[in-house]
C-alpha cells in the first residue's frame, strides 16, 4: 500500500506526520519504506537519520543535436511545446533547462539528428532508518524541474509492504508527479485561512486526479473553525486531529521523531495510520 | 534595413513594449522608407515557458537586422545573436520616438543580456 502525505500550504507537519507513520509501522514488523519525495528541499533524513547505503546519480534526457545532419528545417522547435528550441539562421539552439525530456524533437526530426544524452540533474540516497528503508532525491542547486528526480525516487522505492511518501508542498507538477498512483492521499492542513486556502486547492488536485483522499488538521486547537465547516460541507473525512504541542516543536527541533517523544501524538499517528491502512471511507 | 521594436500596439505611435519575449506586438519598421507591420505576440505572451526564445525565433525570421526594446533577458539574446540580430535594449517613449533614438545614435548595442533569466 502507498499512501502520500501531501498539503497546500508548506510548513503545516507534512514530514513530521511522514516521519511518524513510517516509523511507527516499521516498529510494528511490517516492511515499510520512507519516500522523501521533496527534492528540492528533502528534510526527512533530519529525523530519520538514514544509515545511506547506495548514492547514484540522477539524470534526466536532453537532446543533442548533430550539427553535421541537420538542416534547420524548424520541426523540432515547432514540434517543442516548452519553448526549449529554436532554429535561427543556420543553428539550432536546444536550452536544456526548459526540456521536458517528452523526446518529441527526436520524433519529428526527419534527418534523424537529434539523440538524447543523459544530463546529471540531482542524487539518489538510498539506506536503512532501523528496520525503515529510505529513500530520498537531492535536486542539484539551480535546477529547475524536479519530476524527473522524483521519478527517479519512486522507481527507486524497494517492495514493500507500505510506503509512505513525503510530497513537496503546493499542487503543481512536482506534487502530481509525487502522488500520482498512490493508494490513499492524506492532505495535512492548519486550520488557518492560509491553511484552508491552500487545502482547497489540494483537495480539487486530488478529486482531478481521482484519489482517495482525506485531512489531518495539525495544531488543530489553535486558529478558527474553519477548516472543519469546509471539510463537512464538501463531505471531507478528517481523519486526523493533531494538538498544537510545545513538546512536539521542542522534539522537532532537536531531530527527534515525534512519535517517540510525545506520546499524546503518538496515540493520535498510531490511530490514523491504522484509518489510513483499513481503507477507511474516502 | 528593417528593424523590430516591441509594443504595446499595432502602430507607431504605440508605447514601447519594455518587455521583449512577452511584448504584445512587434513593429517591424522599414527605417529606409518608413513603413512598417505589425505583428502580434499573442502566442508566445501566453507562453508559460520559453516566450524569450520563441519570440527572438520570430523576430529572427521576420528579417530584422536589429531590436529595440526595453529588457533582454539571456536566452532571447543568446537566440537573437545566433540569429545576427543587434539588440539595442533600453528603448523607451513610443515605437516612433525609439526609432529616432536609434537613428541619431542615442542608443547603444547590448553586448550581454540586460536582465536575469526567470529560471536561475
Amino acid at each position: 500500500m502507498k499512501i502520500a502525505i501531501a498539503s497546500g500550504k508548506g510548513g503545516t507537519g507534512k514530514t513530521t506526520i511522514a516521519t511518524s507513520l513510517a516509523h511507527l509501522a516499521a516498529t510494528d514488523g511490517r516492511t515499510v519504506a520512507y519516500l522523501d519525495c521533496d527534492v528540492e528541499e528533502p528534510n526527512g533524513h533530519l529525523f530519520l537519520k538514514p544509515q545511506i547505503l547506495r548514492e547514484e546519480p540522477i539524470n534526466k534526457l536532453i537532446p543533442v543535436v548533430d550539427a553535421d545532419r541537420c538542416t534547420h528545417c524548424g520541426l523540432c522547435s515547432q514540434a517543442c511545446r516548452f519553448g526549449a528550441i529554436a532554429c535561427v539562421g543556420q543553428q539550432t539552439l536546444i536550452f536544456t533547462e526548459l526540456c521536458h525530456s517528452c523526446g518529441g524533437c527526436l520524433l519529428v526530426c526527419p534527418q534523424e539528428a537529434i539523440r538524447e544524452v543523459p544530463k546529471p540533474i540531482g542524487l539518489l540516497r538510498i539506506g536503512t532508518s532501523g528496520p525503515l528503508q529510505f529513500v530520498e532525491g537531492v535536486l542539484n542547486v539551480g535546477e529547475a524541474m524536479s519530476p524527473p528526480a522524483i521519478h527517479a525516487v519512486k522507481d527507486a522505492a524497494p517492495d514493500v509492504d507500505l510506503t509512505i511518501l513525503d510530497c513537496p508542498p503546493g499542487t503543481s507538477c512536482p506534487v502530481i508527479e509525487s502522488v500520482r498512483g498512490c493508494d490513499h492521499l492524506l492532505l495535512v492542513t492548519e486550520p488557518t485561512p492560509f491553511g484552508l486556502n491552500d487545502l482547497k486547492l489540494a483537495v480539487e488536485m486530488a478529486r482531478a486526479l481521482k484519489l482517495r483522499f482525506g485531512v489531518a488538521v495539525n495544531r488543530a486547537n489553535t486558529g478558527d473553525r474553519e477548516v472543519w465547516s469546509y471539510c463537512r460541507r464538501q463531505r471531507i473525512d478528517i481523519l486526523a486531529e493533531i494538538p498544537d504541542d510545545r513538546a512536539v516543536a521542542e522534539a522537532y527541533s532537536r531531530g527527534e521523531i515525534v512519535v517517540e517523544s510525545v506520546p499524546q501524538v503518538a496515540e493520535c499517528i498510531r490511530s490514523l495510520l491504522e484509518t489510513l491502512q483499513s481503507g477507511a471511507p474516502a | 534595413m528593417k528593424v523590430a521594436v516591441t509594443a504595446q500596439g499595432a502602430d507607431l505611435d504605440s508605447p514601447v513594449d519594455p518587455r521583449f519575449g512577452r511584448a504584445k506586438y512587434f513593429l517591424l519598421v522599414d527605417t529606409d522608407s518608413g513603413e512598417f507591420t505589425a505583428h502580434d505576440n499573442v502566442q508566445n505572451l501566453n507562453a508559460l515557458q520559453g516566450a524569450g526564445i520563441q519570440a527572438a525565433q520570430a523576430v529572427v525570421n521576420l528579417g530584422a537586422q536589429a531590436v529595440l526594446t526595453g529588457n533582454v533577458g539571456p536566452k532571447a539574446f543568446t537566440t537573437l545573436q545566433a540569429g545576427q540580430v543587434a539588440i539595442y535594449p533600453h528603448a523607451s517613449g513610443t515605437v516612433r520616438q525609439a526609432v529616432e533614438q536609434w537613428r541619431s545614435g542615442n542608443l547603444q548595442p547590448a553586448a550581454k543580456a540586460n536582465v536575469e533569466g526567470h529560471w536561475s
